[in-house]
């Protein structure tokens, strides 16, 4: 009975980190660079929804706040791809990884400055509801972050899968140039998949406030949900989920059954060997040049 | 500018470009010597810690400059230099034992990383050395006995044939020593560039395809650029350790690993003095934003003590700036002015143009 409690707990904060590494991977797939800021982009989104749904600052009702979050964070993804990512377009990979942590700390300091450092907290109308099913309690905030994971991975699929601007960014992540050549315009493309990563940050960094109080260093929570895209391997949307599901209920059984420090070790222990066993991640891409 | 004809091979590689380069570096040597007798004691221990940092960062340039290998978790090595040289000064050794003996014990730990982490290409290998980061931080909670645990330790002092070498009872000697050992690894580190090893360190950089063309074992040539990078920065970390006296985990945190990223790219990556320059600017700049913060608060009565997390914020617009403006670095930045002195008015502007490149996959291996 405990180990359902644990694994049901798990799934719903796995479908958070596994909603971060979503965004990871929308951007690795489209442009073969890393966003370190994305966990700082959840936690922005959170506040943002924050910011318009609380009785003490804008009091819109909860769908409402949420919505318009994810509007102005696809702004900000969008934004942040068109004035400052495109500038080092073509510069080796890592030049876009310090970026990005640079960026995270201004995301952390904007989102400091405007709410503040102590930890507050986002009204939802399914706060401390509890469903109890055979000895079991289940938190509704748990079915709503499950539930809203599946809908929203479906919705990328469908996206991906069956509109023309899906096509095209599947067209572009495989093969840039050949893009190019067709007529895919893969400079909107990426500006567009940034905007849409920021959107599911939103989703994540909500669904994560539901659960708990937030501040502006919860986005170090985008370092496990790196090591779930990784596990996941790094450009697979479905490993990402994955990977992010097996961090999730992983961590609560380590940290309920092993000693100590283990369970806060674990997600990266899991993510190193998964490294070390199959370096490409779970649903490789990699492959091999012949020279 | 001065043309120097190269009649020799030696003469082409030699390690200064002519006399006048030679002496230059002398004179800086002897400045730096002398600089205990030119300043203050707040200064002097500034002037420390930055050379601290650049012994740091050189470590990282290694990695990150010279073989291509991003790491993000170099504080760990820095953590693991200080408490072994601590663990091993506390058990009777004498620094001038314990100091190599902890350098050898983080490149070997970290050349143990490499084997399994360069199979892995650019940002599987960053991702990984900052798992390997969070691993080594918990570790030093959990190893009490030897790192304290989070109430943390306190560096024994130093003192070499039973001169004091203490950070706060000989700091002119302690700057001596820091100067000395940093003198060292960066002729080392300048004969090692010029050495096979060295150019195949540049080859797997630029191109890991036509080095392994070429019979450069890559595998090899990666882990050991990285064992040699995490040997450089544990030393670093020793003399940290004995810098701040007393430290525990949190001195070693991950904004340690970005700043010292701070430090190699906003120097200029694969310069050696790009270390430096960087390394002045990190140490730099708080000191900077505390003498703004104290004379705006004097001035105009604006407290910006008020507001929480500025320093980072600027070190953030600072790196972005950079690598936006100026991807070279402010060595970069120094090459470009000189050549336009030297070639006035010849220098076009054109010259130091970056070429707009495709997106390179690394997806294919």
């Amino acid at each position: 009975m405990e180990l359902l409690q644990l694994v049901i707990g798990g799934l719903a904060n796995g479908c958070i980190y596994g909603l971060v590494a979503l965004g990871f991977v929308l951007i690795y797939k489209a442009s073969e660079g890393v966003n370190f800021a994305q966990g700082d982009m959840m936690m922005l989104g959170a506040f943002v929804a924050l910011g318009f749904g609380n009785a003490d600052q804008l009091g819109l009702p909860f769908g409402l706040a949420v919505i318009l979050a994810m509007a102005v964070m696809f702004c900000v993804g969008w934004g942040v791809e068109r004035l400052v990512v495109r500038q080092i377009f073509g510069q080796p990979q890592f030049a876009l990884v310090i970026l990005t942590i640079a960026l995270g700390f201004v995301f952390r300091f904007v989102a400091g400055s405007i709410w503040g450092y102590t930890p507050l907290v986002l009204e939802t109308p399914f706060a401390g509801r509890n469903l109890r099913a055979g000895g079991i309690v289940i938190g509704l905030a748990d079915l709503v972050a499950i539930g809203a994971t599946l809908g929203l991975t479906g919705a990328l699929w469908l996206f991906f899968s069956h509109t023309r601007i899906g096509l095209a960014a599947q067209a572009a992540s495989q093969n840039q140039m050949a893009a190019y050549i067709v007529g895919v315009p893969v400079m909107r493309i990426n500006s567009l998949i940034w905007g849409l990563s920021g959107a599911v940050a939103t989703v994540a960094g909500v669904l994560y406030a539901t659960r708990g109080a937030i501040d502006p260093n919860i986005g170090l929570l985008g370092i496990k949900a790196f090591a779930a895209a990784v596990i996941g391997g790094m450009g697979s949307l479905p490993g990402a989920l994955l990977g992010g599901l097996i961090i999730g209920v992983v961590e609560p059984i380590a940290g309920r059954y092993a000693p100590g420090e283990l369970a806060q070790m674990s997600p990266y222990i899991i993510m190193l060997v998964v490294l070390v066993l199959r370096p490409g991640g779970l649903f490789s891409q990699m492959q091999m040049k012949k020279v | 500018m001065r043309v120097v004809f190269k009649t020799s091979y030696d003469r082409d590689i030699d390690l200064h470009k002519d006399g006048i380069h030679r002496a230059r570096i002398a004179v800086l040597l002897a400045v730096m010597a002398a600089l205990p007798f030119l300043v203050g004691t707040y200064y002097l221990a500034e002037a420390t810690n930055t050379l601290i940092w650049a012994l740091a960062g050189m470590g990282l340039m290694v990695a990150v400059g010279h073989t291509g290998q991003v790491s993000l978790g170099h504080a760990a090595f820095l953590a693991i230099g200080a408490y072994t040289d601590s663990a091993l000064m506390e058990a009777g050794l004498p620094f001038v034992v314990s100091f190599p003996l902890a350098g050898l014990a983080t490149g070997l730990f970290g050349a143990l990383i490499a084997v399994p982490a360069v199979r892995m290409s650019g940002i599987y290998l960053a991702i990984a050395t900052l798992a390997v980061f969070v691993i080594v931080e918990e570790m030093v909670i959990l190893l009490e006995p030897v790192t304290g645990g989070v109430g943390g330790i306190m560096a024994p002092s130093i003192s070499i044939l039973g001169i004091s070498f203490d950070r706060y009872g000989a700091l002119q000697n302690f700057y001596w020593l820091v100067l000395t050992i940093v003198a060292l690894v960066t002729w080392g580190y300048a004969n090692l560039m010029r050495s096979p090893t060295g150019r195949s360190f540049l080859a797997v950089r630029d191109s890991e395809v036509s080095a392994r063309a070429l019979g450069i074992n890559v595998t090899r040539t990666k882990a050991l650029a990285f064992g040699l990078s995490s040997g450089v920065t544990g030393l670093a970390g020793a003399l940290m350790g004995h810098y701040i006296g007393f430290f525990n985990y949190e001195l070693f945190s991950i904004f340690i690993s970005i700043n010292l990223l701070l430090v190699v790219t906003i120097g200029g990556l694969g310069f050696i003095p790009g270390a430096f320059l960087g390394a002045i600017l990190i140490t730099g700049v708080p000191q900077l934003i505390a003498i703004l913060r104290d004379g705006l608060n004097a001035s105009i009565g604006l407290d910006l003590s008020t507001i929480p997390g500025l320093d980072t914020m600027i070190f953030s617009l600072i790196l972005i700036g950079f690598i936006i403006f100026e991807p070279t670095g402010l060595y970069g930045r120094w090459l470009k002015i000189r050549a336009w002195v030297e070639l006035f008015p010849l220098a076009r502007r054109d010259m130091f143009r970056r070429q707009k490149s495709y997106l390179k996959t690394e997806r294919m291996k």
